[in-house]
């Protein structure tokens, strides 16, 4: 742990696979260039790979001051314990106030180990982070500037600000796609400071035998029209009626998390807090009651559409258009009327 | 031979399940109105080490942190199959956070003994962290292999483990002790077993045991009660029916680093949801009134 450091930077983990940039990476740079510059204190990314330099500018665009980058055979592909070792030696060395990390698998993996190694503190899944004062009641002290890391708690009936005031630096995991993807500026400036770090047998203790990765088929984000099911769907084979009219309006099929624990779909159609974010043109919720933690997935696409049986459920309290009634029903007339149209 | 594995369990809130009255007016939880379960990940790490036992023989020995309630899930895993279960119970332990739970049970696994395996389920559903399994491993100085799918192969000290990682997979290598998270679509938990359960629906902790006799024996006085107890903490320990039950002093934890004053980490504010009725357009289920719905999305182009 460190102490308290008002000048310290704010950090942001640049994850990175083949040379590929993770997009929550620059995601965060975003939301932490603003915190940063709320604090007037640089941005700085983490940058641990091999051959990966000139990904540095790319973090530079987004809004890094700095890249801390390592060169590293052995940081090739990511392994907990060498990723853990760089980001506890640059940050017993620089003393950030603030790390972020992206909570990807890889994310979720590092920054627990590192926040038990640096007896630091660490918030999952935050779905807003600002900066504002905290007052210790018991103490009557007030502590400025802290970070705010927000995030539903408890099955989504509380919405919960944590704070760590003593025991630095302040790091939270942020989903992809919570904080905005920003263009970019090529034109930005920044600096490139290569760092080294000596590993340990113990850091090289676990090896990678083999890897596959598969290319994503699921692209929840980049489609302007979701079609969404959740338990008020009933069985998996209702769920036909979710493909059936997202195949009618050209867009993907999302799920919540009933659906996904109901075994209707798999994982990677999840919205919400712990699954996808998504912001598209058009959402149809059907019978999905709208927790907090799936609205929070969902509540800024531009357009909601809500099917529930249920008149009272909290998903209409983020649509624009409500159709309270059967599903099974009112799916089969929309594709109609779609087909009509076309 | 064998190997010794420790499988650190939680009983959490039934999340999943919650109904309209699980708030109270002011806002706060209504814990009595949730039901507690076992946490569902957590039985796929118990499976996990119990096929482990019952593939190269050893041990597995189940640990959890809780109110004294939390003995009913080492019960569970005791009826599927668990050697010993373990109840790490202290008001002091209260408030922690995932680093002080982490801090907490790296005591009590150091307690329990020598060790080839900890399992963890990836995470808890009370609040989907994922933090305390890479923690404790991180604080007992052994390595993690997170999202664990399946065994690859065996080799005396030298593992190979199949892990999903999203989009994609890889297997990697360790050498014992190392800790492990396990993902619900590694195995499937085994049933309770008739005979287990017949046996071990007796086990008890001393605190369970002590509210047992101070509910039988209202009108008794302390000692008499205090005497019923060892009474029956000596039947049970004769009958291997006797869960460990230990408090942060017995696992010889730094209180510094637990409860409240060990987690960095403080609540500042928690608002329950008001859901902010600004109204919609409501459509009326029925042909007509879904295909003027289509026709306003083609109109203002959210339709192309």
């Amino acid at each position: 742990m460190i102490e308290p450091n008002r000048k310290g930077e704010v950090w942001v983990f640049a994850e990175q696979e083949d040379g590929h940039l993770s997009d929550v990476s620059l995601e965060l740079c975003g939301k932490a260039r603003e915190l940063a510059d709320q604090l007037y204190v640089p941005m700085a990314a983490v940058l641990p790979g091999w051959n990966v330099r000139e990904l540095s500018y790319r973090l530079i665009a987004h809004g890094a001051d700095r890249v801390y980058h390592l060169h590293d055979t052995r940081l090739e592909h990511y392994r907990t314990q060498p990723y853990a070792r760089v980001m506890c030696h640059l940050i017993d060395k620089h003393k950030p106030q603030i790390v972020m990390y992206g909570a990807t698998p890889i994310g979720r993996d590092l920054a627990p180990r590192v926040a038990s190694a640096a007896k630091a503190g660490l918030t999952a899944d935050c779905t807003d982070l600002a900066i504002g004062d905290y007052l210790d009641k018991k103490t009557n002290v007030t502590h400025d500037n802290l970070l705010l890391q927000i995030r539903p708690a408890f099955g989504g009936n509380i919405i919960a600000t944590i704070i760590n005031y003593d025991r630095w630096p302040q790091m939270a995991t942020v989903r992809e796609g919570v904080m905005r993807l920003g263009e970019g500026d090529p034109g930005r400036s920044g600096t490139i400071v290569d760092e080294t770090v000596e590993f340990d047998d113990f850091d090289l203790a676990v090896k990678l035998i083999e890897r596959h990765r598969t290319e994503r088929t699921v692209n929840l984000k980049g489609a302007r029209t979701i079609v969404a099911g959740g338990a008020g769907v009933g069985n998996k084979d209702n769920f036909q009626l979710i493909h059936d009219l997202a195949g009618a309006l050209g867009g993907a099929v999302g799920a919540s998390r009933a659906a996904v624990d109901g075994r209707f779909i798999g994982k990677e159609h999840q919205i919400g807090q712990t699954g996808t974010t998504v912001r598209p043109a058009l959402y149809v919720a059907c019978g999905i009651s709208g927790a907090v933690q799936h609205r929070a997935g969902m509540e800024e696409s531009a357009k909601i559409i809500a099917i529930n049986w249920d008149k009272e459920a909290p998903i209409f309290s983020v649509a624009h258009y409500g159709i309270v009634g059967d599903l099974t029903k009112v799916i089969p007339m929309m594709i109609k009327a779609i087909k009509e149209r076309a | 031979m064998g190997y010794h594995s420790i499988v650190c369990v939680k009983q959490v809130p039934d999340t999943a399940n919650v109904g309209g009255d699980a708030m109270k007016a002011d806002g706060t939880l209504n814990r009595a109105a949730l039901t507690a379960i076992f946490n569902p990940e957590d039985l796929h790490a118990l499976e996990a080490a119990l096929s482990v036992r019952d593939a190269y023989g050893g041990s597995v020995t189940a640990v959890t942190m809780g109110p004294l309630g939390a003995a009913e899930v080492l019960r569970q895993c005791l009826f599927r199959g668990a050697d010993r279960g373990v109840l790490i119970n202290d008001r002091r332990a209260a408030g922690s956070d995932t680093l002080a739970t982490s801090y907490i049970l790296s005591r009590a696994v150091r307690h329990v003994g020598a060790f080839d395996f900890v399992f963890c389920g990836r995470q808890a559903i009370d609040g989907d962290t994922a933090q305390v399994g890479p923690q404790l491993a991180e604080k007992l100085g052994i390595v993690q292999v997170t999202y664990f799918e399946r065994v690859e192969s065996f080799d005396a000290r030298t593992v190979r483990l199949r892990r999903n990682i999203g989009n994609g997979w890889e297997i990697v290598e360790a050498e014992l002790p190392i800790l492990v998270t396990v993902l619900d679509t590694a195995n499937v938990p085994r049933p309770c077993g008739a005979r287990r359960v017949m046996h071990y629906k007796r086990a008890r902790t001393n605190g369970e045991l002590g509210q047992e006799v101070a509910a039988a024996m209202k009108d008794a006085d302390d000692e008499a009660r205090a005497c019923e107890v060892a009474n029956r903490i000596e039947r049970l320990r004769a009958q291997r029916l006797l869960m460990d039950q230990w408090d942060l002093d017995d696992i010889d934890a730094d209180l510094a680093w637990c409860g409240i004053a060990g987690s960095p980490t403080k609540v500042h504010r928690v608002q329950s949801i008001v859901l902010t009725k600004e109204g919609y357009v409501e459509i009326p289920p029925s042909e007509d009134g879904v295909r003027r719905l289509v026709h306003e999305l083609i109109v203002d182009h959210t339709l192309s």
